[in-house]
């Protein structure tokens, strides 16, 4: 018992000491983290976080993150819902084949797809707005997203959808009042890889925008001025980024192991 | 589960069939055209054939990247899935401690990119961070930004902080789909706790490991932005991995020929390789099932 505490607790030491010091540091002046090292901040300040909250050129950056992870994450739901049901309940024509022609986007590596989105989004004069990124993200968050609910409904009995017709619920009622609530955790679990996918992805949604749209990690690069990098406000900044996914993986909490299995366990 | 054979079907994966045609197709597409053609800038283009390809294939560049990536990819496999599968059997099966050592696992995992590199790259440096700090003082002579072998050293153990916890939540899930009769008949035939893993544990986990090699092989094949931020390819080429070499090449020089045929080899390889995988670990599985 006590060997299994000790294995556990170095692992959560592990993952844990380099965020303490990034928090360490975020407390800290510029000037402090410079001239000397030390394990906790002396004079613990705010300041940093201050200068984040005041600036618009800072802040915008969370609003725009925010906005183009909540569009991504409606859309990929929205078209991942219907098709997963298909794939759980009927065969089709070349159904395996697109099942696996969606996973293989999954596959591939976002630097394939950078300069053809640049191109893309330009030519459709979506360049720099919300719905472009959002929509490029949707690459890999919707097959990822239709695997996992393809997972959580054939976990439904079909005698369900089956009693539901004969009492003489329309297809949409059906889906809308009686299936959706039974897979409430698979939506909640497919909406959080979503958010999470979408949230930590950099280089398509900095290619993606320039001004109006510039996600919060593009905005970090700024932290270079003429006297140095403010190691400080680039650490708040750093903290203030890990905040919405510590609070949305605490509400799936407890369907976090079978969700990270993609709901087939 | 029997599924019935319904054509219409279609309609309801029709949307996501359009969305992802629009946003992986098109795209393709485009880059299938800029490896086949040349330009002298005006949007003139002409007909090269499979010229960018060749050039590419017989690359010095192309080759060491490629080779730093496999071995890259190696290291992270044979650490991560090891290490991922030993502390999910740590892991208690019930109780309040369960939930908090999960979301706290699970935290590295939702950090951007980017943060994530500019964590280590902090955390390593050797004024200002105490990875760094701590080594200089126990005198060990250590530099991410100068010795290609720390580079390495700091690109593998951030790679290992940020992802073991992926195979960690999908073994532990694995695990405790275990019925609790299994362990008790295990313990009534007196089997060692090596035999109860070898017999019990690891059959039941081969789904789960099958998604986790396949996620983890993949994203590490993709990976850009930690080392990026990190040690920006360098020191000289030591770190630059597929993808870094490939953005380089595409945004920083604009050789859309090269770039795009580039393109296509990578995301081949990367298919043929998780397929490659995924046909290995599931023949397995049918024969288990079978015997």
């Amino acid at each position: 018992m006590k060997n299994i505490r000790l294995t556990l607790v170095f692992y959560i030491a592990f993952l844990m000491i380099p965020l303490y010091w990034l928090f360490n540091m975020s407390l800290k002046t510029n000037t402090e983290i410079l001239s000397g090292f030390s394990l906790w901040p002396t004079n613990p300040t705010l300041d940093n976080y201050i200068t984040i909250f005041s600036d618009a050129g800072w802040y915008m950056g969370y609003v725009n993150s925010t906005i183009y992870v909540g569009l991504n994450t409606i859309i990929s739901l929205a078209v991942a819902l219907p098709a997963a049901y298909a794939f759980s309940r009927y065969r089709f024509m070349g159904d395996k084949h697109l099942f696996f022609w969606l996973l293989s986007n999954r596959m591939a590596p976002p630097a394939v797809f950078v300069l053809p989105f640049f191109q893309l989004y330009s030519s459709i004069g979506l360049f720099d707005t919300h719905i472009a990124v959002a929509l490029a993200h949707c690459l890999f968050n919707v097959p990822l997203a239709v695997w996992i609910l393809e997972g959580f409904m054939s976990g439904i009995p079909k005698e369900i959808d089956e009693t539901a017709q004969i009492d003489g619920y329309s297809f949409g009622a059906f889906f809308l009042r009686i299936f959706m609530p039974l897979i409430k955790s698979g939506i909640g679990v497919a909406a959080f890889f979503c958010f999470m996918f979408s949230w930590v992805e950099l280089l398509i949604a900095r290619t993606l925008t320039s001004v109006d749209a510039k996600p919060i990690a593009a905005v970090m690069t700024r932290t270079v001025s003429a006297s140095g990098l403010d190691w400080g406000v680039l650490a708040a900044a750093g903290v203030l980024t890990i905040i919405p996914g510590a609070i949305v993986i605490w509400f799936v909490r407890n369907h976090i192991a079978k969700g990270f299995a993609l709901g087939r366990v | 589960m029997q599924k019935k054979l319904n054509q219409k079907a279609w309609f309801l994966v029709l949307p996501v069939f359009l969305l992802v045609a629009f946003s992986a197709i098109i795209p393709l597409m485009t880059v299938v055209n800029y490896s086949v053609q040349d330009s002298f800038g005006n949007n003139e283009f002409f007909w090269v054939g499979a010229e960018w390809f060749s050039e590419i294939l017989n690359s010095e560049r192309f080759h060491s990247a490629l080779g730093r990536q496999l071995l890259f990819s190696a290291i992270i496999l044979l650490i991560e899935i090891p290490l991922g599968i030993f502390i999910a059997l740590k892991i208690p099966k019930q109780g309040w401690a369960v939930s908090l050592c999960l979301v706290l696992m699970a935290l590295p995992l939702l950090i951007p990119w980017n943060v994530v590199g500019t964590i280590w790259q902090i955390f390593a440096r050797e004024d200002i961070g105490l990875l760094g700090y701590v080594l200089a003082a126990l005198d060990v002579d250590y530099n991410y930004t100068q010795n290609s072998t720390d580079a390495w050293i700091t690109i593998i153990i951030m790679d290992v902080w940020h992802w073991t916890s992926l195979v960690v939540l999908l073994c532990y899930a694995g695990l405790s789909s275990i019925p609790d009769a299994y362990y008790q008949a295990a313990k009534i035939d007196g089997a060692s706790r090596w035999a109860t893993f070898r017999y019990i544990q690891l059959p039941k986990l081969k789904r789960v490991l099958l998604i986790a090699v396949l996620l983890r092989f993949m994203d590490s094949f993709m990976i850009y932005t930690e080392p990026f931020v990190v040690t920006g390819g360098g020191p000289g080429n030591a770190t630059t991995f597929l993808s870094i070499d490939l953005v380089k090449m595409a945004i920083g020089q604009f050789d859309l020929g090269p770039a795009a045929a580039f393109s296509l080899i990578y995301f081949l390889i990367v298919l043929l390789l998780s397929w490659v995988f995924y046909t290995i670990m599931t023949a397995n599985e049918g024969k288990t099932n079978q015997s």
